[in-house]
């Protein structure tokens, strides 16, 4: 019998699938996860009618860009979340864009959650935001969140979670609070999903979302990319970023070594602080 | 190393969250119904109690209430642990004083999570 870690998928099919994933999202398989694509791809084998990854392959050289490409793009992509997901940093974040918030009255502030998977972080967030902005009399920020997944996006606005997912991270008062109860599920409320604003968006290729934003969170994201295009993808967040706006990344993660645009945050720790002008030199040492 | 008290009539649920809760390194203390619980807390208040709410003899809810009016200086956190998946008995429950609510079917992540939540693991 094979165990968890041994596959079936010739490293051809291998290569082929990864290469798709790449070219897609710009996420890498590292080798000694090649074998969670089989596992992850059996649902949409069984779904699709094939016995075998070799048949999918020969599916896709034909159609690269349709539902069946989508399909396997969408089980490939690690769409693990949870609510308040290290609830520490979370609150930290929502302290600091409320201390912005409070030294500029005269505009809304706007917070990026960049990979927001099927959307626990900016939902958590929003719940911070209203529990927060409005005890202390601030406006409310603008939470935008994207993700590169179209089909973790559906379920994102959506806002429809299973017993399962509803219970890791969210505090039940919180729960009764923002989301209703619909036929097994846990659906967030219309006040909570107003407030937050999705997005398709790939960090490898698309260009930084129009406006400059305060706050950016892309954490546990970045872990899945090469070098050269984590380094792009960095300019993208930069770009993306007010000057001095604060960006907040996994815990695992860090900039330190990898990009000159951001640096530490002397006045938030934990957090990374947008140096102007700084993207552009980043390419320059690259190229 | 933190105790908690795992409540439920049914042996098999208590063996399950025993496994897991060991796992979370925590000492697990069992209980059949609220007396037996509220006895228990009486001898040595456990960190937290993991509680179902459908048991014979006495109730969570009851137990809840028990436990409040007990004038144990240390009180345990509360967590219930139920079928009971309505809106209107959560709501209950969080309004006689539960610190959490793990709704049924659960696994080792959700109950870690609200462990975590309430301060104890």
């Amino acid at each position: 019998m094979l165990g968890p870690q041994q596959s079936f998928a010739s490293p051809g099919a291998v290569n082929v699938i990864g290469a798709l994933l790449e070219q897609r999202t710009g996420q890498q398989i590292a080798a000694n996860r090649a074998w969670r694509i089989e596992t992850a791809l059996k649902p949409v084998l069984r779904e699709h009618g094939l016995d075998t990854l070799d048949q999918l392959i020969a599916r896709l050289a034909g159609e690269r860009h349709g539902p069946l490409a989508d399909a396997v793009i969408n089980a490939l992509l690690n769409q693990e979340s949870s609510f308040f997901r290290d609830a520490g940093v979370l609150e930290m974040v929502a302290e600091a864009a409320l201390a912005i918030q409070a030294e500029h009255p005269g505009r809304r502030l706007r917070v990026w959650s960049a990979g927001c998977s099927v959307g626990q972080e900016p939902y958590s967030l929003a719940m911070l935001f209203e529990e927060l902005a409005v005890s202390r009399g601030l406006a409310m920020p603008e939470i935008v969140a994207s993700d590169v997944c179209p089909q973790a996006l559906v379920r994102a606005r959506a806002g429809r979670y299973s017993q399962f997912e509803i219970q890791r991270g969210l505090p039940v008062r919180r729960m009764v609070s923002w989301f209703d109860s619909e036929n097994g599920e846990w659906v967030v409320r219309p006040e909570l999903a107003k407030r937050v604003q999705f997005r398709c968006h790939n960090l490898t290729r698309d260009p930084a979302p129009v406006g400059k934003f305060d706050i950016v969170l892309c954490r546990n994201v970045l872990l899945y990319f090469s070098a050269s295009v984590r380094r792009s993808v960095f300019d993208t967040l930069h770009a993306a970023t007010r000057d001095g706006g604060l960006l907040v990344l996994g815990a695992g993660e860090t900039v330190i070594g990898q990009t000159e645009a951001f640096r530490p945050s002397d006045r938030f720790r934990g957090f990374y602080v947008a140096d102007s002008g700084q993207a552009s030199l980043t390419r320059a040492a690259v190229r | 190393m933190k105790t908690c008290l795992v409540v439920d009539d049914s042996k098999v649920i208590r063996k399950v969250a025993r496994h897991i809760l060991e796992t979370l390194n925590f000492t697990v203390r069992e209980a059949g119904d609220g007396r037996e619980a509220l006895d228990s807390c009486l001898e040595a208040a456990p960190d937290v109690v993991l509680l179902d709410w459908n048991m014979p003899v006495m109730t969570g809810m009851d137990f809840l209430r028990a436990l409040k009016e007990s004038g144990i200086a240390q009180k345990p956190k509360v967590v219930f642990c139920t079928t009971e998946n309505g809106m209107a008995y959560i709501r209950a429950a969080i309004e006689a004083g539960a610190d959490e609510y793990v709704m049924k079917p659960f696994d080792r992540e959700t109950l870690q999570s609200k462990l975590q939540i309430v301060g104890v693991a």
